[in-house]
């Protein structure tokens, strides 16, 4: 497997395998060697890979919401957007990061933008729903009231549209997780760095360690989205008490 | 945007405006027949208008129109004689307070939050806002305490109530209320419709009020007009008006075969009492008749009537007794006027 | 842009039998998935309880990344067909199962109280009321799973089970670009026609009053849950 040499900083000498003193060859998991490899492997690219999740979600929001707020009025161009996006579902995520190798060579940007282009999907995908499906009600009201149509997007329509936009950032933040496991084949990155050295080695402490903290990292931020998708819609949760 | 004069509004003192529909006709694309039929007629100012009409009439078309949420082809619709038009719509609408069929508040704002939109628009204050909002609640006799909930924690009825309030923020001159009670039970509704007269009175509005209740027309309106199916207009006048002399068999049904009873309704017993002859202070023939205050109506006399089997009622002032009344005043006072 | 064409002609056999140990693979993984969940969400959405229970579950399976999961399995189980059809399976059963139980759920309940009012039984009344209704959403979870698994399936050759599209999509080096976009050509159509079979025995499946009812109703309400690109 062609890599290249990383974008980010990250060691990229050969992984001391068996390194440690109390490691049997045959030993599924040797705690010494993950104690070792902590600070200089695993740890690294588990910020790494956090990383790469951030700057592709952050990115892909912006785009979408954008789109969505320009195709909020303009059939044309969301029913556009969405029947290329049902396509790009189907590309196999590896050939999706390859196909734009030959561009931006095998770098970060590239996984990045592979990853950018899921995410803009679901985000994209989720804004347009949320947009269009405020309740008529609310929306004949603002305009009774004398609310500019621009008013009327950015103070009703859109914070109404946040509870879809958050269940697509959460599906997203997940989907990019995954997915930026298997950019580490194109561009040694992340978590998906260790899990590919170990799996031409059959190292199995190493392919436990990155697996485990991959789970870790995408439960962890689910969570932490649900948690922020409340802090920021407080009135779905508000029901009748009384 | 258009922020234009937030200073200028103190949410008081805003003189009303007449409104004038002139041979308005609104068909829907797609149509056959127009929702609404060259309508005319005029509003005047500070008086409250009550749209009437079955379902599909065109009452909900005919004010949505003024709002200019509809467009129309053929006519013209003036408010304090300019024609709506002429203004920009978004300062049109800010003058007219809106209150929909379905309510609308803002499902992501608190209560508070709900009443403020427009005058935070405006460029209101915090205090002053917050101040509004306190009045208005009481106003609509809500807790302050709702100020902080939302709308979802609400019941229809107490959404309904803030749903006016929000109309009544930056205080219109003129007010749109599409079935402003429908959701509320008789005895809040009963109340809150005279807390609105009470309003009303208070500040005067030029109000067009959307209701399916003749009887609410009866209370609420200066003036009922009677739409048909199809958009046409079938009567435009007083209740009494509409209730001694319908137009037609349409709107004779409309009113309902008890109109008679219900013209009872439009008047107080002081009324009567102070036309008939009175019995001054000398021993009156009816000493034990039951009494009723002169603020009542003739429905509520007749009634006190009927229910003791007395001749006659007692009408009293504050515990002052103005005179008697009999039953066949109570007829010549309610025939008398209908000629 | 000649080579990739040209791919076609040159490697027919080896696409030939490539695509169709990817079919049967994710067909496989598919058929797992299914009978696992449809079952389970049928019988959950029909008690009414458990739905916390279920949610969680179905967003925590949703969220695990597929290729860690090869890792791990690996580690544990080794290589081949089994460690590629539980990542499959893992990646395609929550969608199955959500989708199912939200619809079973979803049921009208005076629809239910109707039916149990007649004297049925609660199977009957699962058989017979609520999974014929929840059929077009069950389907879209069928449908989107199968999207996922067929899109993912090529990481076969990373779980060490050879034969299937991922070998020549992850050998960059040994077929080059057009290869490796030829196969992934061949990886796109199977999920749509995947997909549109589905379809047509989604179709044929639902009963004629559902299908009625659904052309009626604007379709906005058709999709409750967005769906998500394929996950690894
Ligand atoms: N947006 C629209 N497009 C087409 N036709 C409409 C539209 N809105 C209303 N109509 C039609 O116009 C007619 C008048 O409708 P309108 O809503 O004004 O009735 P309404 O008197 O308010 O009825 P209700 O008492 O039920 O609220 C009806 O026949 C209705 O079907
Ligand atoms: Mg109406």
């Amino acid at each position: 497997m062609t890599t290249a040499a990383g974008a980010l900083d990250l060691p990229t000498q050969v992984i001391p395998i068996f390194e440690g003193p109390q490691c049997a060859p045959d030993q599924l998991f040797c705690w010494d060697w993950f104690t070792t490899n902590w600070p200089t492997i695993l740890g690294p690219s588990l910020v790494q890979h956090v990383y790469i999740t951030l700057i592709a979600v952050v990115i892909g929001l912006v785009i979408s919401l954008a789109a969505a707020l320009f195709a909020f009025s303009r059939s044309w161009f969301a029913s556009g957007f969405l029947g290329f996006s049902t396509f790009l579902y189907t590309i196999p995520s590896l050939a999706f990061f390859l196909m734009f190798v030959p561009i931006t060579g095998l770098s970060l940007t590239t996984i990045e933008i592979g990853l950018t282009s899921y995410t803009l999907l679901l985000l994209f995908r989720n804004s347009l729903t949320g947009l269009r499906t405020v309740p008529r009600s609310a929306v004949e009201a603002a305009e009774g009231m004398g609310l500019t149509p621009n008013q009327i997007l950015f103070r009703i329509r859109l914070p109404l549209a946040l509870p879809s936009i958050m269940a697509g950032i959460r599906v997203s933040v997940v989907t990019v997780i995954s997915l930026a496991t298997v950019a580490a084949s194109v561009a040694p990155l992340g978590l998906g760095k260790p899990i590919f050295d170990a799996i031409h080695t059959v190292f199995s402490t190493e392919l436990i360690s990155a697996g485990v903290l991959t789970i870790l990292v995408a439960l962890v931020a689910d969570v932490l989205v649900v948690g922020l998708q409340r802090l920021v819609t407080p009135w779905t949760r508000a029901r009748r008490t009384s | 945007m258009s922020e234009t004069t937030p200073t200028s509004r103190t949410g008081t003192e805003r003189p009303a405006a007449d409104i004038v529909f002139d041979h308005v006709t609104k068909r829907y694309p797609g149509q056959q027949t127009p929702a609404l039929d060259d309508l005319s007629m005029t509003v005047p100012a500070g008086e409250t208008c009550c749209l009437v009409g079955p379902s599909g009439g065109g009452k909900t078309t005919a004010m949505k129109l003024v709002n200019r949420l509809i467009d129309f082809e053929s006519g013209d619709i003036t408010i304090g004689g300019q024609s709506i038009r002429s203004v920009d719509v978004t300062t049109l609408r800010r003058d007219i307070g809106y209150v929909i069929q379905q309510v609308g508040l803002f499902p992501h704002m608190t209560i508070a939050g709900n009443i403020g939109v427009i005058p935070g628009l405006l460029g209101w204050s915090r205090d002053r806002i917050k101040k509004r909002t306190d009045e208005l609640l009481d106003l609509v006799r809500l807790d302050r305490s709702f100020a902080s909930r939302y709308p979802a924690q609400l019941s229809g009825g107490q959404q309904q109530r803030v749903g006016l309030a929000r109309a009544l923020a930056v205080d219109p001159p003129v007010m749109l209320m599409d079935e402003p009670f429908g959701a509320l039970d008789p005895i809040t509704r009963t109340e809150i419709q005279d807390e609105f007269l009470n309003l009303e009175s208070e500040i005067s509005k030029t109000v067009i009020f959307v209701t399916h209740d003749i009887d609410e027309a009866i209370k609420m309106g200066d003036r009922i007009a009677v739409l048909r199916q199809g958009g046409v207009l079938a009567q435009y006048g007083t209740a009494d008006e509409l209730l001694a002399h319908p137009a037609d068999e349409y709107v004779a049904d409309f009113v309902g075969a008890d109109r008679g009873l219900k013209r009872l309704s439009l008047r107080r017993m002081r009324e009567v009492v102070a036309g008939g002859d009175g019995a001054s202070n000398g021993a009156s023939p009816y000493a034990d008749a039951p009494s009723v205050d002169a603020d009542a109506t003739l429905r509520i006399g007749l009634s006190t009537l009927f229910a003791s089997g007395a001749p006659a009622v007692q009408v009293t002032d504050g515990g002052r007794l103005l005179g008697t009344v009999t039953l066949d005043q109570l007829q010549d006072a309610v025939a008398g006027s209908s000629s | 842009m000649s080579s990739y064409f040209a791919f076609f002609g040159d490697n027919a056999a080896l696409l030939a039998e490539l695509t169709l140990v990817h079919i049967l693979l994710s067909v496989f993984a598919l058929a797992v998935a299914v009978v696992l969940a449809i079952p389970l969400g049928a019988w959950i959405g029909h008690l009414h309880r458990f739905s916390f229970a279920v949610v969680s579950v179905g967003n925590v399976l949703r969220s695990l990344p597929t290729l860690a999961i090869i890792a791990i399995g690996l580690a544990l189980y080794g290589f081949g067909i089994i460690n590629i059809t539980v990542a499959l399976v893992i990646l395609g059963f929550p969608l199955v199962l959500t989708n199912t139980f939200t619809a079973v759920e979803g049921v009208d309940p005076g629809t239910v109280e109707a039916a149990r009012g007649m004297g049925m039984t609660g199977w009957q009344i699962l058989t017979r009321v609520e999974l014929p209704s929840a059929i077009p959403l069950i389907s879209s979870g069928i449908r989107t799973s199968w999207v996922y698994i067929v899109a993912t399936a090529y990481l076969a050759t990373f779980a060490g089970q050879q034969g299937t599209l991922g070998d020549i999509i992850s050998n960059i080096e040994g077929y080059g670009l057009s290869g490796v976009l030829a196969a992934a050509t061949i990886s796109i159509l199977l999920a749509f026609a995947g997909d549109a079979l589905l379809g047509l025995a989604e179709r044929a499946l639902t009963p004629t009053g559902l299908r009625l009812l659904a052309e009626r109703t604007p379709a906005a309400d058709a999709e409750p849950a967005p769906a998500a690109p394929a996950a690894a």
